[in-house]
């Protein structure tokens, strides 16, 4: 498809692309924002909780928090990479971010599984919900990410639409920043 | 000689652009008029179904247990589910698409000079999503155990548990449609902001951009900025049904009152998402027809903003009832009655305009100044709800009904009126009859204020809302003939939409010829062909803005108008 005029025009002089992924990201910010809110404040009313939330796994939690920091140290490079028009090198970075990705998510399944055989399932009570909904929501933007990811890849390998790069990047950065909050919420908040 | 260039240039253009051919021009276009013509349809479709909705349940208060011709009798499973649905749809597949998409959509990359949006293919999902669930919500009306009926603010744990609400698939595909609806609107919000912040034709600064952009872009960053908590509940909703959490129940250490929190932490904010684009339309019209600059474009812009912030901070004034601490009932209180200052501020401009103007009572010209004359009932009543005091008394009464109606009918229906008649010659390059216009706008007008000046009385009268049967309360039994009153006042005014079905269809094809610009107006869409062609100018026309859009009856020139792009 032809691009329009409109798109490649740029009153304020920031890209357009750049522009609306930090409002895709100012509106993930308030369904996180009210979620999280929520959360905390059922958790100051219910200290009871903390037993609950005792069983979480924090060392595996630290791990993914570290996975993910990493991804985004890639993301970084990759949005460098980009920048000096290397675009093949931009594509491996990224597959390093996608392969963090993707690490979580795996580490994720694992610890899911294992709460869930013990008995804490999403309906245990009141923490567990939150638990599951709030990093269930988070792991979907995690797959989202990585999946549009590939897509910027492959474009990148090619040396095609390097811009996407920081794009994808910027995103990413916001999905690890999510994290950073739900990790003391979830699970070192004891 | 210069339409000849024209034309020749416009087939070349067509020519480089490769879209899809036959009925996939229609509905798999990413032209941003062919979207607004999309949302507009699907809008206009869905408000017949919402309006009939209302027919339905105003017959069974009107005439209880007596058969409404053309749907039988109605079961109290049944009215619930109308009532619900009738507000749900109004507001968000019939206020929300037309007022902000469809209109968002034609006039912004018009308006500000640009040949689409900066994201077409985003703008056509949006459509998409929205389509579906449109299609959501009218299947959860069908589904087995009948349509969600838990009143359109979904209050749990009526809405949560199944046991209660009855209808375990309607109440789930509710919130499924509604949270899908949500999706598409914000997709289609962050490209109207990125289209006017980025897109604008050359020499349009800030103050050149038309009332009516800023006040789509304002209410489409309202939307994104208030409906997040609330998808976040929706989630939660969903899964109270679903799965069996318990975070509304407050025997498993949830809480509902969070979700009312959660809903009217948007629910308010959403009353100025819709109120915002309408008021802009009724500025561009008032402008035109008073053939006067208009009065204070930065106060109305500084105050639209100030609009939006001050209804972040004014939800619990819904809640006044629900056992909130009353400390927070005084402190909403005031925020509630500060609010009413800007609304007042918009309404006081556009008179200012009109005074001294030369006044052209033109359809559209009858259309905005019922708004303003209506909305300012609509305000007024707001005051007694706004103040805790009086609120506790009438709380979920008929009056609070009225005061909703005479706010939400003058945006969503008034305000669609003004901008369909307004923006007929634009969209479609005919005229409408304006006999038949002026016929359609006393014949909503009168009948809208019979309707619901009544019920304002029963509302003061103790008459509580979402009941199945009043014959059943021996003190209301009495107020019958009111109840009739405003029931057939609806129907006149159902039946006095047919002249308008009527003249848009007669005018699509037999109406006079436009032409350009019809109503000597300033902005750009006025300067392109009517209908625009694809890409809405040719390629090397693309219009240049030299002063801002309200520039009427200037002394300096010989007209009594100045388009946008003209230069000095």
């Amino acid at each position: 498809m032809q691009k329009p005029l409109a798109t490649t025009r740029s009153a304020t002089g920031i890209p357009t692309s750049r522009l609306a992924v930090w409002w895709v990201l100012a509106s993930e910010v308030v369904i996180f924002g009210g979620l999280l809110a929520s959360y905390v404040m059922h958790r100051i009313g219910h200290p009871e909780w903390a037993a609950a939330a005792s069983v979480t796994n924090t060392w595996i939690g630290a791990f993914n928090t570290l996975v993910l920091l990493t991804s985004s140290f890639t993301a970084v490079l990759a949005h460098q990479a980009a920048e000096h028009g290397d675009g093949k090198l931009a594509a491996r970075y990224l597959t390093f971010t996608i392969g963090g990705a993707v690490t979580f998510l795996m580490v994720k399944a694992f610890e899911w599984t294992e709460e869930i055989t013990h008995g804490y399932t999403i309906t245990a009570n009141g923490f567990w919900s939150f638990y599951y909904t709030a990093a269930g929501l988070h792991a979907l933007h995690v797959i989202a990410g990585a999946i549009i990811m590939g897509f910027v890849a492959r474009d990148a390998a090619k040396g095609r639409e390097l811009h996407r790069v920081e794009i994808i990047g910027i995103y990413w950065h916001f999905v690890d920043v999510v994290w950073i909050f739900l990790f003391p919420l979830l699970y070192i908040a004891k | 000689m210069a339409h000849v260039a024209t034309a020749e240039a416009h087939a070349e253009h067509d020519a480089h652009h490769h879209g899809p051919q036959g009925i996939l021009k229609y509905i798999w276009s990413t032209d941003h008029k062919m979207i607004a013509m999309q949302y507009l349809f699907t809008g206009m479709f869905m408000g017949l179904i919402g309006g009939l909705m209302a027919y339905v349940f105003r017959m069974q208060l009107a005439f209880p247990g007596l058969p409404v011709p053309g749907f039988g009798l109605v079961s109290p499973g049944e009215y619930n589910a109308l009532v619900t649905n009738h507000g749900t749809i109004m507001i968000f597949w019939v206020a929300m698409p037309v007022l902000i998409a469809a209109f968002g959509n034609f006039l912004i990359p018009l308006m500000i000079g640009a040949d689409d949006m900066v994201f077409p293919r985003i703008n056509r999902l949006s459509y998409q999503i929205f389509f579906i669930s449109a299609v959501v919500i009218l299947l959860s009306l069908v589904v087995e155990g009948g349509g969600f009926g838990g009143a359109w603010t979904a209050y749990p744990p009526l809405s949560a548990e199944s046991q209660y609400n009855l209808t375990r698939l309607g109440a789930s595909l509710w919130v499924l449609a509604v949270a899908l609806e949500f999706v598409a609107f914000l997709l289609g919000g962050i490209n109207f902001i990125t289209t006017l912040m980025n897109s604008r034709a050359p020499g349009m600064k800030a103050y050149d951009i038309p009332l009516v952009c800023w006040m789509i872009v304002i209410a489409s960053i309202l939307f994104m900025l208030s409906v997040g908590p609330l998808i976040a509940g929706a989630v939660m909703l969903f899964f109270d049904q679903t799965l069996g959490t318990g975070f509304y129940d407050p025997t498993r250490g949830g809480d509902p009152i969070l979700w009312q929190h959660l809903f009217w932490f948007f629910g308010h904010p959403e009353v100025y998402v819709v109120l915002l684009p309408a008021i802009g339309i009724v500025i561009e019209i008032v402008a035109t027809f008073a053939r006067k600059k208009l009065f204070g474009y930065k106060i109305m812009l500084f105050t639209a903003v100030a609009t939006g912030v001050l209804s972040f901070f004014v939800w619990a004034h819904h809640q006044f009832i629900a056992g909130i601490d009353p400390r927070m009932a005084n402190v909403f209180t005031v925020t509630t009655l500060l609010i009413s200052v800007p609304i007042a501020e918009l309404l006081f401009v556009i008179i200012a305009t009109l005074y001294g103007g030369s006044i052209r009572l033109t359809t559209p010209m009858l259309w905005a100044l019922a708004f303003v004359a209506e909305f300012l009932i609509g305000g007024v009543t707001g005051i007694f709800l706004g103040a805790s005091g009086s609120d506790v008394y009438l709380h979920d009464t008929y009056f609070v009904l009225a005061h909703f109606h005479y706010t939400f009918f003058p945006i969503a229906i008034i305000g669609t009126f003004a901008a369909i008649t307004f923006w007929f010659p634009k969209m479609f390059g005919r005229m409408m009859n304006e006999t038949l216009g002026k016929i359609h706008f006393w014949g909503t007008i009168i009948p809208f204020n019979m309707i619901f000046i009544p019920l304002f009385v029963l509302g003061l009268g103790g008459q509580h809302r979402r009941i199945y049967n009043f014959q059943n309360f021996p003190e209301l039994a009495a107020m019958q003939p009111i109840r009739v009153l405003a029931t057939l006042s609806l129907v006149v005014m159902l039946l006095f939409q047919i002249p308008f079905f009527v003249n848009f269809v007669r005018s699509l094809r037999r109406g006079e010829k436009a032409g350009r610009n019809p109503w000597h107006s300033n902005t750009l869409e006025w300067t392109t062909e009517s209908p625009p062609p694809h890409g809405n100018w040719p390629p090397d026309q693309m219009p240049v803005v030299y002063r801002g859009p309200y520039e009427y009856a200037h002394p300096d020139r010989e007209e009594d108008y100045w388009p946008q792009n003209l230069p000095a």
